[in-house]
């Protein structure tokens, strides 16, 4: 790394001012959108892990508080004011909206990190096996992945857990991931296909390396950029397909998660008694999710394609 | 040649996949339809000789082999069996029910999406777009990351529950009779609005983000500089030259979407109450309906895996450079 001294003796032409413009563009975290889609989702760890240790949890259990009771602040259609005790309110069972979020709100970002995690890790393991194998092995990967875009998961989802009726959390990320390792392996695939030809690799083989070497040493690095933009997008997916089984009443049963919360709030027609926050907020909160996932994409768009910083 | 096996192969191993699953459960389907029987009559005498009869009637009791080789044969002539839910009814009339409101939405929105999404994401490019719009559609993008039963959630709760503007759920009004008259047409537009609009809303985004990737690589392009070069009107240039080339890998994007898009509209339409496929398949999902469940996902799979083939097919004729075989 070179000091901004040393880095105007090389740039004559530049102004002090359009070096660090360059050096801030170099360097990932300091881009602004990733920076920010990055803060929003460890806020959202950090207050889940956070009030579980501040937050009175039981009250996602108990059920004994007072029922459809609104936001400090605000009044339901029966007059109740909000209680500074359930801050957020309550649902329609009487269970305190603050707590249910604080767990639901990670349990669904862990659903779709996890389900990514696993995707990932099949997309590196077919990607590779149809770079460097090729012939037959590369045929059937191939059209297995194709094949697999067509498909929608929810649907097949659909079918499975109307059939099994409750999942936990583990079993509805691996379901998911069944779905989401084709970019992975589509794009692991493409570029070993290229870099196996290329010089360095021909070095490395030339140099006496083994195959794994090669494959974890000497290309995974120049993918890493690749990878992560699927994995975020991956996450992605993931998540709305989890909240969208859940709104449709089907994915873990007892355990809160966001889309669970909507499920419910809409069966007990909430929104024409107008019981915005019960899932207004859960909502919301998917949709700050969604956005700092997309800032992270976008940002990392900039970081790797350099044609896109201009704007 | 390829793309016919990969037609066939998606279809099939989508039919298989849907056979299978229900079979791995613990789940026996004929004691769902005798504990629905049993909660109705409720008790009913002789459940061992009746379980059997459901079996028999329900075609479990053959070996597996018989049961998927019946199933395929069942299929290929879009024959899911009865609803268990509407006992008598085949599954192949609720479908055919609920399809043409499922394609109509789905064709609106689409059609809409992207030609808006394309445009504005062309506009954000374009160095003589109005300042408003760079600033403008930007801002917008936050919305593209949000699933549309969201955006249906807030809608839905401003214009039809608040505001009362629109109806809250329905395909049609109650007072209208389904026939091709102005006031039934009205009534369909009248109902459509908001659940297409939520899926516009969240999804033209995608088309534009997309759009504005392509449109920056054509904007360096010789093709372009020698039409400026020329001094023909930048307008022209925008959609002759520029729109025009950019705009094919969007195509095959738009084959891929549709997938998506049918998933995510199953989940509008379940919100809305739409009479479309969604909510015959919320429904089935209530009544563990499997003949209607494992019927609607086929069709909506086909659907998918159809379009992409059509889409494929129609290319070389948008694109000359590509030619299939060549």
């Amino acid at each position: 790394m070179s000091t901004p001294d040393t880095a105007g003796a090389q740039h004559p032409d530049l102004t002090a001012r359009q070096i660090k413009r360059m050096k801030r563009f170099d360097n990932p975290w300091r881009n602004p959108k990733l920076a920010w889609g990055a803060g929003l989702l460890l806020g959202i760890i950090a207050v889940g892990l956070l009030g579980r240790l501040v937050w009175n949890l039981d009250l996602v259990f108990t059920a004994s508080a007072p029922l459809k009771l609104p936001p400090v602040g605000f009044e339901n259609l029966r007059g109740q004011a909000g209680e500074w005790a359930y801050p957020l309110g309550t649902d329609g069972s009487g269970r305190d909206m603050l707590s249910l979020l604080i767990v639901g709100a990670p349990n669904s970002l862990l659903v779709g990190i996890l389900a990514s995690l696993i995707g990932m890790s099949i997309g590196i393991f077919l990607g590779f096996s149809a770079g460097f194998l090729r012939g037959r092995v590369d045929d059937v990967i191939r059209v297995l992945s194709d094949v697999m875009i067509t498909i929608p998961p929810l649907l097949i989802l659909v079918v499975f857990q109307a059939a099994y009726g409750d999942v936990s959390l583990t079993m509805m990320a691996i379901l998911i991931a069944c779905f989401v390792w084709q970019s992975p392996t589509r794009l692991i695939r493409a570029q070993v296909l290229s870099m196996r030809e290329s010089g360095y690799v021909q070095m490395a083989r030339l140099s006496g390396a083994g195959t794994m070497h090669i494959m974890f040493r000497e290309m995974m690095p120049n993918l890493v950029p690749y990878l992560f933009g699927s994995f975020i997008a991956n996450v992605t997916t993931s998540i709305v397909t989890a909240v969208g089984l859940e709104v449709l009443g089907l994915g873990p049963q007892r355990i809160p998660t966001l889309g669970r919360t909507i499920y419910e709030a809409i069966n007990s027609g909430a929104l024409i008694q107008n019981l915005w926050w019960w899932w207004g907020i859960p909502t919301l909160l998917l949709a700050v999710m969604f956005i700092g996932l997309l800032l992270i994409n976008l940002g990392l768009d900039e970081v790797s394609n350099p044609r896109l910083r201009k704007l | 040649m390829n793309r016919f096996v990969t037609l066939f192969l998606t279809i099939f191993i989508a039919a298989t996949l849907i056979w299978i699953i229900p079979r791995l459960s613990p789940v026996d389907p004929a004691e769902i339809a005798l504990g629905r029987m049993a909660a109705g009559a409720g008790s009913v005498a002789n459940s061992d000789t009746i379980l059997e009869q459901l079996r028999a009637r329900l075609g479990i009791d053959q070996p597996l082999i018989v049961q998927y080789a019946r199933y395929l044969g069942g299929v290929l002539r879009f024959d899911f069996g009865l609803s268990t839910a509407n006992f008598p009814t085949p599954v192949s009339a609720l479908i055919a029910n609920a399809l043409p409101w499922t394609i109509g939405l789905m064709l609106v929105s689409l059609l809409i999406t992207f030609f808006v999404g394309n445009l504005l994401g062309a506009l954000m490019v374009w160095e003589h777009s109005p300042k408003l719009v760079r600033v403008a559609i930007p801002a917008a993008m936050v919305f593209t990351s949000i699933p549309p039963i969201l955006s249906g959630l807030l809608l839905m709760w401003i214009f039809a529950a608040r505001l009362q503007w629109f109806p809250l759920t329905g395909a049609y009004g109650l007072t209208v009779t389904p026939d091709w008259s102005w006031s039934f047409v009205q009534s369909v537009l009248y109902h459509g609005f908001l659940p297409a609009l939520s899926i516009v809303v969240v999804t033209f985004g995608f088309w534009a983000l997309g759009m504005r990737g392509l449109m920056i690589t054509v904007q360096g392009e010789d093709y372009t500089t020698l039409a400026k070069a020329k001094g023909l009107r930048p307008r022209y240039i925008l959609y002759r030259y520029m729109i025009r080339n950019a705009i094919l890998p969007q195509i095959t994007a738009f084959a891929l979407k549709i997938g998506l898009l049918i998933a995510g509209q199953v989940l509008v339409e379940r919100i809305f109450a739409y009479n479309g496929m969604g909510k015959l398949l919320y429904d089935a999902i209530l009544n563990q309906d499997f003949p209607v469940i494992q019927g609607v996902s086929f069709v909506i799979i086909l659907m998918t895996a159809l379009s992409v083939f059509i889409v494929d097919l129609v290319y070389p004729f948008i694109d000359p450079r590509i030619r299939h075989g060549g």
